[in-house]
């Protein structure tokens, strides 16, 4: 099918490493990496996290696919990342293509290309990716030769701001699409690929699960806002679905975590304990988009963990979810494992966990048998106000004992996440913080008996996101959430009592306002992600590469034309009859709900967790054929552990 | 007052093992840091029982010796573990050179002998092949180099551009003509180069070549380290320094000093 030949780039792409930072990034080689012959497979996949590698390696979703993928004898898939300036340079000085970091394959010689968003700030690196690959930026000037480049991650709940880069995008839980995808391609190909490419794209869109943006019109109203969304073809149909993996023991990925040689963000193997969070936190888009709760068993976590283990030889397990400390048997799976890893030098750590003294228990445990992390609590907002318009329920009580618990256990430093611009918000929320962050200190003096310990405030600018109750909501302007981020700091640093005890750390407005605007935007936002990648927009989450003024500049630029700007599609709210660039796509969540949470939030309701309360109609379980998956299963750890189980044969 | 650290049972050091590896292939262009992390990782794997330092972050106890830079091959990496247990060398080095990626191979294990590694490793033979330069060139760029008593180089280091003699630690220097791994010809140099401080790299002698004699690769040489060790004077050679480990093979090694 492609043009492109298979064969190792690794010989050229060699002599530039020397000229390059960081070059182990680029030679692949990790632990559990998998390498198979080209003739050897049918359907191949290039998968891409489209941020460094550093970034890209350690991502789960990746990971899983990866492993999925190439556990099926006849398919491949291999890996790449975004290469950095340098290299970027070099490569399009000497004709060197973007390749995998398996095999050193170039990406135009696979059959499908598919890119893992799990931030919408990756959009410009895949556009240098595809060209760097020689694949047409836009999906219309592909033919039979190129892959198809395929969309999944968070941000794919709304593609539309990439629909014309892409040829198609899949929401939800990827592992059983890409083998539907996968059986799909196989069986087109095995016809000899009749009507080529746009027959298969229309056979991927007519399985209900394959968003392809080609299928579909979007028409407009003379004042900017969409006025449908139309399918322009027979047998296309009007809605595009999520997938939901049900059953997750059955899903034990990765088996065999990726350890690269060179430094990751993630210096740990991870388990995924459970998915999906129905907490209800308005402002969470992966709490929303991830229903409903699917656990995995104790003993299900207890082989992924002894796994993991021994097949990396990492020091760190994390246990992750949306909120780890809600599995419903986490306190027998925290000691389970510790008593199992007791004397191993083996730590385990819940990267998420919600404001509960219980967590301290939790932490102790986790921590017996290894290195103590940091705790790290995010009562998302500074007011108990705010925090009921946001659903998100902890009263000051519950965190003030909390971080006295931990302070009390011996932790000295304590972290505490907000955001800012939330809606209502007032300059008051905001400054709560600093009044609560004092009382943090306040309390910890007394309960740990000592002057020396710390909290640390950081803080970052609410992106309203689709497919929450607040994606009809405005973001907050940038001038005004650095004004009131200022006014925190100072209200912070001029408290001689309690100011140094309390770190501050902030991101500003301005990255908020681009994210926003690609967040929520429609196809027309394509043009500025491309005028700014022309402009030479690289790495826009990294904030030594971000660049506020180019991204404004060509948004006016690639806008002009248009009825709207970028506070259209960022600082305006929007009412309920206004279609949304993703209302075709269907994340079971039903809108009457989500606008009725949007009404309570702005009437301070809060809304319980459907998991030990009555369902409250959200409708993702009718709409998806789904239903909550939790314990208690009752079953224990075992004590087995086959870590240091190698010291037999090695003994003198 | 400072924190306690958490009281843990830290079983003591019972034998000391020597390890030389060599860094191959792709695998050249892991940092130093990147091959203290996969030591580590495969150290668990292999299941090494190895002896950690007290206190909040325990850290396993490897002592590493003058690594190679970034980007430089080596058949000569040394470093040395502490372990909790008696173990038979050999089966160390099979296990852990198994649990290592291809390209970071194990190619001895020892018993260490009283005595500190670092002072055993007093000099380096290095191997540069320079593709697309011939052997006449090489050998003139050489020759003028021996000649010299001292030659300043510059070079970046964290705190800035540093002056310093590449010449002084360099005991021998002899160019040849030979090929490339991919079968190209090439001009090699192979050099004898006392450890000084600030260490004198391939690659400073490389630059010292350009200064003095306008030798200037089209591409990337590629370093590789052949042997580090005790430098005999006379001869100007390097010598094993596992030589003397190997030697007291049943000795008792040192106590810990402080038994529980």
């Amino acid at each position: 099918m492609s043009a492109v030949k298979a064969e190792s780039v690794f010989p050229r792409l060699e002599a530039l490493l020397p000229l390059v930072q960081k070059p182990i990034q680029y030679v692949g080689g990790e632990l559990n990496a998998v390498s198979k012959e080209w003739e050897s497979t049918t359907v191949r996949w290039a998968l891409m996290y489209p941020d460094a590698y550093e970034i890209g390696v350690p991502n789960q979703g990746v990971q899983i696919l990866y492993e999925v993928l190439n556990e099926q004898s006849d398919v491949l898939a291999e890996r790449t990342y975004s290469v950095w300036s340098d290299l970027e340079t070099l490569m399009r000085e000497h004709g060197v293509p973007q390749f995998t970091v398996d095999a050193h394959r170039p990406i135009g010689a696979f059959d499908v290309f598919g890119l893992s968003f799990s931030t919408e700030l990756g959009y410009t690196n895949m556009l240098t990716a595809l060209d760097l690959a020689g694949i047409p930026l836009h999906a219309a000037d592909r033919t039979d030769e190129h892959p198809i480049v395929l969309a999944g991650g968070h941000a794919a709940f709304n593609p539309e701001p990439i629909a014309r880069f892409i040829d198609a995008a899949v929401l939800g839980d990827g592992e059983q699409v890409a083998l539907e995808i996968t059986d799909l391609i196989r069986g087109f190909k095995a016809e000899g690929s009749p009507g080529g490419r746009e027959q298969m794209l229309m056979r991927l869109a007519q399985t209900g699960g394959v968003d392809v943006p080609a299928v579909y019109d979007v028409e407009y109203l003379p004042d900017g806002r969409i006025k449908r969304v139309v399918p322009n073809r027979p047998g296309v149909p009007w809605r595009v679905s999520k997938h939901t993996v049900t059953d997750l023991d059955a899903w034990p990925y990765p088996k065999k975590p990726l350890v690269p040689l060179a430094e990751s963000v993630h210096e740990r193997a991870s388990v995924e304990i459970f998915r999906g969070c129905t907490r209800g936190c308005r402002f969470c888009q992966a709490g929303m988009i991830t229903r409903p709760v699917r656990e995995r068993s104790i003993t299900g976590i207890g082989e992924m963990v002894e796994q993991a283990l021994q097949s990396t030889g990492f020091e760190e397990v994390g246990l992750l979810s949306l909120s780890s400390a809600d599995h419903s048997e986490i306190k027998e799976v925290a000691k389970g494992l510790a008593d199992r890893y007791e004397g191993t030098n083996t730590s385990l750590s819940l990267p998420s966990t919600r404001v509960d003294a219980f967590n301290i228990d939790l932490a102790n445990e986790l921590s017996r048998n290894g290195r103590r992390s940091g705790l790290t609590f995010a009562p998302e907002g500074g007011s108990e106000r705010i925090r009921r318009v946001i659903n998100k329920m902890v009263t000051e009580e519950d965190l003030i004992r909390t971080v006295a618990t931990a302070y009390g256990n011996g932790w000295r430093q304590v972290k505490l996440y907000f955001m800012c611009g939330l809606p209502t918000e007032t300059d008051e929320d905001v400054l709560q913080i600093a009044t609560l962050a004092r009382e943090v200190i306040k309390t910890g003096r007394e309960v740990a008996g000592r002057k020396d310990i710390r909290c640390t405030v950081s803080i970052g600018g609410f992106v309203p996101k689709p497919h929450t109750p607040f994606q009809w909501a405005a973001q907050l302007d940038h001038e005004t959430t650095d004004a009131r981020l200022a006014k925190l700091r100072n209200n912070i640093r001029d408290d001689r009592q309690f100011g140094k005890a309390i770190g501050f750390r902030y991101h500003d407005g301005k990255p908020g306002i681009v994210e926003g605007l690609l967040s929520r935007g429609d196809r027309r936002v394509g043009a500025v992600i491309e005028a700014v990648w022309r402009d030479g927009g690289r790495f826009d989450g990294w904030s030594e590469h971000f660049s506020f003024e180019r991204w404004m500049r060509c948004a006016e630029q690639s806008l002009a034309s248009e009825p709207i700007d970028v506070d259209w599609y960022t600082t305006r709210e929007r009412e309920f009859s206004e279609v949304l660039p993703w209302d075709h796509l269907d994340s079971g969540l039903d809108k009457d709900w989500l606008w009725e949470d949007w009404q309570d939030s702005l009437n301070d309701v809060e809304v319980e967790d459907c998991r030990w309360t009555p369902c409250f109609d959200c409708g993702v379980c009718p709409q998806m054929g789904t239903d909550i998956e939790t314990g208690p299963t009752g079953k224990q750890l075992l004590p087995l552990t086959a870590i240091g189980a190698g010291v037999e044969t090695l003994r003198a | 007052m400072a924190r306690q650290p958490p009281v843990r049972d830290v079983a003591p050091t019972v034998q000391k093992l020597r390890v030389r590896y060599a860094k191959r292939g792709r695998l050249r262009f892991t940092s130093h840091r990147d091959i203290q992390r996969a030591l580590e990782r495969a150290l668990r794997r292999a299941g090494v029982p190895m002896a950690y330092s007290a206190g909040f972050t325990p850290h396993p106890k490897i002592s590493y010796a003058g690594a190679a830079a970034m980007g430089s091959a080596s058949e000569a990496e040394y470093l040395e573990i502490s372990v909790t247990e008696r173990l038979a060398p050999d089966r160390v080095r099979a296990s852990l050179d198994a649990a290592l990626p291809p390209g970071l191979d194990v190619l001895e294990v020892v018993e260490a002998a009283p005595g500190a590694l670092v002072d055993l490793l007093q000099a380096s033979e290095w191997q540069i092949e320079l593709p697309d330069v011939s052997a006449g060139q090489a050998s003139a760029a050489g020759e003028a180099f021996m000649a010299e008593a001292e030659v300043d180089v510059e070079r970046m280091m964290k705190a800035g551009p540093r002056r310093f003699d590449a010449r002084g630690p360099v005991v021998r220097l002899a160019a040849s003509g030979g090929t490339t791994a991919s079968g190209a010809p090439c001009a090699i140099l192979r050099m004898v180069v006392r450890h000084a401080t600030p260490a004198v790299r391939p690659d400073d002698i490389l630059t010292a070549l350009r200064q003095l004699a306008g030798l200037t690769p089209p591409v990337p040489p590629m370093v590789t380290r052949l042997a580090q060790g005790p430098l005999d004077p006379e001869s100007g050679t390097v010598a094993d320094p596992l030589a003397a480990d190997r030697a007291s093979v049943g000795d008792v090694v040192a106590a810990d000093p402080h038994p529980r």
